[in-house]
């Protein structure tokens, strides 16, 4: 960084550092770029194998948008997903923090093992439990309703809720919380009155990512919920818009641009919460 | 106003004077039905939901179960057929060429473009933010748009390179078996990289600056201060990246299932779509578990090493 420079100091950063990093923002960018285009373009460009397919020059066209909103049931979808993922995120933030205050700040027998045993959960995928977990679902009679969703989704985010508040209470000092205590408080109404204001950004990161885990969810959508009405926005998207052989690439681009735009939006306003929950599990 | 708080509850703490010794061993045997009763819900939750799936996809891995039937006990034929049967062999195959091929791109471009985020000054937030943006939005939906971007005929990628004049075909990204093996691994390592960019940035931050001054002073140029102070301190948390990574990309489903459904001719199948088709499409769960039950040793091998580091980690605190 300090080795003599030869360029200007003030050019020098673009040639060994804004260049280099061009190619890694373009390739990041332009399939969601390419994603917009796509759905605002009308069917006639977009289908006419000469015409350049990065821009749009015969005018833009919501039609997509007003197809996909009337004629399919996108709006249903949507709302779908909004109520899986906040009823999942709200039920694995509650179990989370309790499970993680009694792991940060309780000594009892056990301890350690459920500490292993979330960290394994932690590190289940989804695919490795699908099959026997649609067994169970059938089971309790909850297949081909949300409630399936609601029920099966805190399975990979309790777990991961745990670990990331774990972490974050440890870093509050315990001081406060023991002279409460000595007050005559008990540890539920410590852990509500003390612990929880001053962890509120804690709580927020992973209700962050319980909700985008939620949200982005794929494959217990897909083999749980059979309806088209029932489906998610995920599935929805992908299972209900394509007919046989004939692809609706404007609906589909459409599709997947308002399907993703909640969680880009609670992107731009909480990225700082985003990196700080994503490099949680790794870096200490 | 919690700095009052404990303010408030040390004036009155020092009034009382006997009280921290009073109720100890009070306060810990509440603690222990305290600790019980806030981990019960999460413990039942993941032993119902997790722990008696798990048994119970042993059991169907060991059983001719299919769809609508519990099954009979039939030992480890399941196994027996899979490891001898071609399609299996060649998802075995798959999977060890997309997670390898799909990690070493992930972390040679994931390393480089923290390099680089590290010295980004000017537009930090907005370059950041872009970058991490394909880890973010929906796979499934993200992995449509790629599905369009190698479409046979409208395909962005072949306008572009036809425009070039580098080929003067299309080129069939899907359809081609090799090709569309490209496609998937180059689709998860997009998806990916962000996750090993962020985090590796994360441990760069974490990297005293005495320790690269220390090593100019010797003598090192920019190469050497990489390979001997950058990669050893970075080391532990390369580990669990990797660590962590390998078992999702291993267990990937969204990506193969939406752009290729494990095909052409099976040449894409994973565990994870080779056993939704086995389970699901043609009803054979005793085959499919078993097929997801190969992850298994996988992830305890990754649950292993892992453990291992957090421990080594925390001796050196």
């Amino acid at each position: 960084m300090s080795s003599p420079a030869r360029w200007p100091r003030r050019i020098r950063p673009l040639f060994t550092l804004y260049l280099p990093v061009t190619p890694f923002v373009f390739f990041a960018l332009f399939p969601l770029y390419f994603m917009l285009v796509t759905s605002l373009k009308k069917n006639a460009e977009l289908y006419n194998v000469a015409a350049a397919p990065f821009v749009i020059r015969q005018g833009v066209t919501f039609g997509h948008y007003e197809l996909l909103s009337k004629d399919t049931l996108f709006w249903s979808w949507f709302v779908n997903s909004l109520l899986v993922s906040v009823a999942a995120t709200v039920i694995s933030v509650v179990l989370g923090i309790l499970a993680a205050y009694s792991l940060a700040r309780l000594r009892f027998l056990g301890a350690n093992s459920f500490g292993v045993a979330i960290f394994i959960t932690y590190l289940v995928p989804p695919s490795l439990l699908f099959l026997p977990l649609s067994t169970v679902v059938n089971r309790l009679g909850l297949s081909d309703s949300l409630w399936a969703l609601i029920v099966t989704y805190p399975t990979f985010l309790v777990p991961f809720c745990t670990w990331l508040l774990m972490g974050y209470f440890r870093t509050v000092p315990k001081e406060i919380e023991e002279c409460a205590m000595l007050d005559g408080c008990n540890r539920f109404q410590t852990l509500v009155r003390i612990l929880l204001p001053v962890a509120v950004p804690g709580v927020i990161c992973a209700a962050l990512f319980a909700f985008t885990l939620s949200w982005n969810e794929f494959l217990y959508s897909l083999v749980f919920v059979s309806p088209a009405e029932l489906k998610t926005m995920t599935v929805g998207v992908f299972s209900e818009l394509i007919r046989g052989d004939i692809y609706y690439w404007g609906e589909l681009m459409a599709g997947a641009c308002l399907g993703s735009l909640p969680i880009v939006i609670a992107y731009v306003f909480f990225l700082d919460y985003y990196v700080s929950g994503l490099t949680a599990g790794a870096v200490k | 106003m919690q700095l009052k708080t404990a303010n408030g509850d040390v004036a009155k703490l020092a009034a009382r004077g006997e009280a921290p010794t009073r109720g100890l061993s009070d306060v810990l045997v509440r603690d222990t039905s305290v600790a019980y009763a806030f981990i019960a819900p999460a413990f039942f939750l993941l032993l119902f939901l997790v722990g008696y799936p798990f048994v119970l996809s042993v059991w169907f891995s060991l059983s001719d179960a299919r769809v609508g039937e519990t099954g009979s006990f039939v030992g480890v034929d399941n196994f027996r057929r899979l490891l001898s049967s071609g399609i299996f062999q060649q998802t075995l195959q798959n999977s060890m060429v997309f997670t390898a091929a799909a990690l070493t791109a992930k972390t040679v471009f994931g390393m480089a473009l923290a390099l680089l985020l590290f010295r980004v000054a000017r537009f930090k937030r907005v370059i950041r933010g872009a970058v991490l943006l394909p880890f973010i939005v929906p796979t499934a939906l993200s992995t449509l748009v790629w599905w369009w971007m190698f479409e046979p005929l409208y395909s962005v990628v072949n306008w572009t390179l036809k425009a070039l004049h580098v080929v003067n075909r299309d080129i069939p990204w899907l359809s081609d078996p090799y090709l569309a093996m490209f496609a998937v691994i180059l689709v998860n390592t997009w998806r990916g990289l962000p996750f090993f960019a962020i985090t590796l940035l994360a441990g760069l931050v974490a990297i005293p600056r005495e320790l690269y001054e220390a090593a100019e002073s010797d003598g090192a140029g920019p190469v050497g201060r990489f390979w001997y102070v950058t990669v050893p301190l970075l080391q532990p948390v390369l580990a669990v990246v990797i660590l962590f990574s390998t078992i999702f990309t291993l267990a990937d489903f969204n990506i193969v299932y939406v752009l290729t459904r494990g095909g052409p001719m099976n040449m894409t199948h994973l565990f994870a779509t080779y056993s939704f088709a086995l389970g699901l499409q043609s009803g054979q769960i005793g085959q499919g578990a078993a097929v997801s039950l190969f992850l298994f040793p996988i992830l305890l091998g990754v649950v292993f090493f892992q453990l291992r580091l957090v421990r080594k980690a925390a001796t050196y605190e």
